[in-house]
């Protein structure tokens, strides 16, 4: 059945989100503290554990895959509904912060990947 | 029929109008991607760059906060792309992860992730100060936004900030997503960029999962589900730490 898969979906979300709340006010913040996060973890948990615990079918898993296609379409109308008018005024910070980052995380990715190398190598060794 | 008819109706039945609209963007970005850049700029990217163009127009028209939502046979678009259809989607995205790939993958995996958030984050965020922007809540969104453009707004949303810093979020994410499809072929050798364990690297460390998979797809398609593997983990990891940890450091630092 799709809806259970959907169910499951909402479920994870429901309770991620509740646990975010939870945890920002234990933190003291008035605000969800990584809600969606602990959504995401808790359903691939959830997701994993099915295999053993509860089994669930292929008809369900299309009810999650559904609306894990929806991501790129809701996010282009997430996009067309911002304040892009107030954005534009600072335009320069949106591109240099972009550029930044991608910059520097590039530069960063043989350092890791040599040390993933390097570690593999002493597995190997050993 | 008359058109004020189809209007009331466009209203009446806003998110399936909302529903067309974005079909019809998606079609025409996807047909702009294959057609005009042979398929180095991926068509999603296109279409997100097309909502953040008619939202600047709908502003334009309508003089209002939310972009083409302000346009009232466009209204329904708020509902879909507002944060509860937002997150749904999102939290959707990571049941494709697999926890037995995940653990292969080791803790350099994992810690490309946390790495990856954290510097694109401090790059956003210290842009922000040089901006001028001196609010923990605002230059902790755009720290976020630098790491995505998910979880630019996620976090803009659970701290409140204002629809202007959440749009630029949203726009340096997408300034990374693009940048990252185009420059990944370009700099694929020079990065060692050629097998799994690398890939997954890469996938944790630049995190925009579009930006990745339409990456890798032009490089090499095979690296594609181990990049966007840790990818997948890199929005989650982000919405966990952007607004908790991430925020109170910068909190903590502007006092």
């Amino acid at each position: 059945m799709i809806v259970y898969g959907v169910a499951l979906l909402s479920f994870c979300m429901l309770f991620g989100v509740y646990a975010g709340n939870l945890l920002g006010e234990l933190l003291g913040v008035n605000a969800n503290v990584g809600g969606v996060g602990i959504a995401m973890l808790l359903l691939i948990v959830l997701s994993n554990l099915s295999n053993k615990k509860f089994h669930l079918s292929s008809a369900s898993e299309s009810g999650i895959y559904f609306w894990s296609a929806m991501y790129i379409p809701i996010v282009v109308a997430m996009a067309a509904k911002q304040n892009v008018i107030a954005a534009v005024s600072s335009g320069w910070l949106a591109v240099i912060a972009g550029v930044l980052a991608v910059a520097v995380s590039f530069a960063v990715i043989p350092l890791i990947s040599r040390f993933s190398v390097d570690h593999h190598i002493d597995q190997d060794v050993e | 029929m008359d058109t004020s008819m189809l209007t009331e109706l466009l209203i009446n039945k806003g998110l399936v109008t909302a529903f067309l609209f974005v079909g019809l963007i998606t079609w025409f970005s996807y047909w702009l991607s294959k057609n005009l850049t042979r398929g180095h700029v991926h068509g999603s990217a296109i279409a997100i760059a097309m909502g953040l163009g008619l939202a600047y127009l709908g502003g334009v028209y309508t003089g209002g906060n939310n972009g083409l939502a302000d346009v009232a046979i466009f209204s329904g678009v708020a509902l879909l792309g507002g944060s509860m259809l937002r997150d749904f989607a999102i939290i959707a995205t990571a049941f494709g992860a697999d926890m037995t790939a995940i653990k292969k993958a080791g803790w350099v995996g994992a810690m490309s992730v946390v790495i990856g958030v954290v510097l694109s984050f401090v790059v956003g965020a210290m842009v922000a100060v040089a901006f001028g922007y001196n609010d923990a809540i605002s230059i902790t969104t755009i720290g976020a936004g630098a790491a995505t453009y998910i979880v630019g707004p996620v976090t803009g949303t659970a701290l409140g900030a204002s629809s202007e810093v959440v749009a630029l979020s949203i726009a340096a994410g997408l300034v990374k997503s693009i940048l990252v499809m185009i420059c990944t072929p370009l700099v694929a050798k020079h990065i060692g960029l050629n097998n799994p364990q690398s890939a997954m690297v890469y996938g944790g460390l630049m995190g925009t999962t579009s930006g990745v998979a339409g990456g890798l797809a032009a490089t090499d398609p095979k690296l594609v589900p181990y990049g966007a593997m840790t990818a997948t983990f890199y929005t989650g990891v982000g919405c966990l730490l952007a607004p908790s940890i991430l925020f109170f450091i910068v909190r903590y630092l502007v006092g």
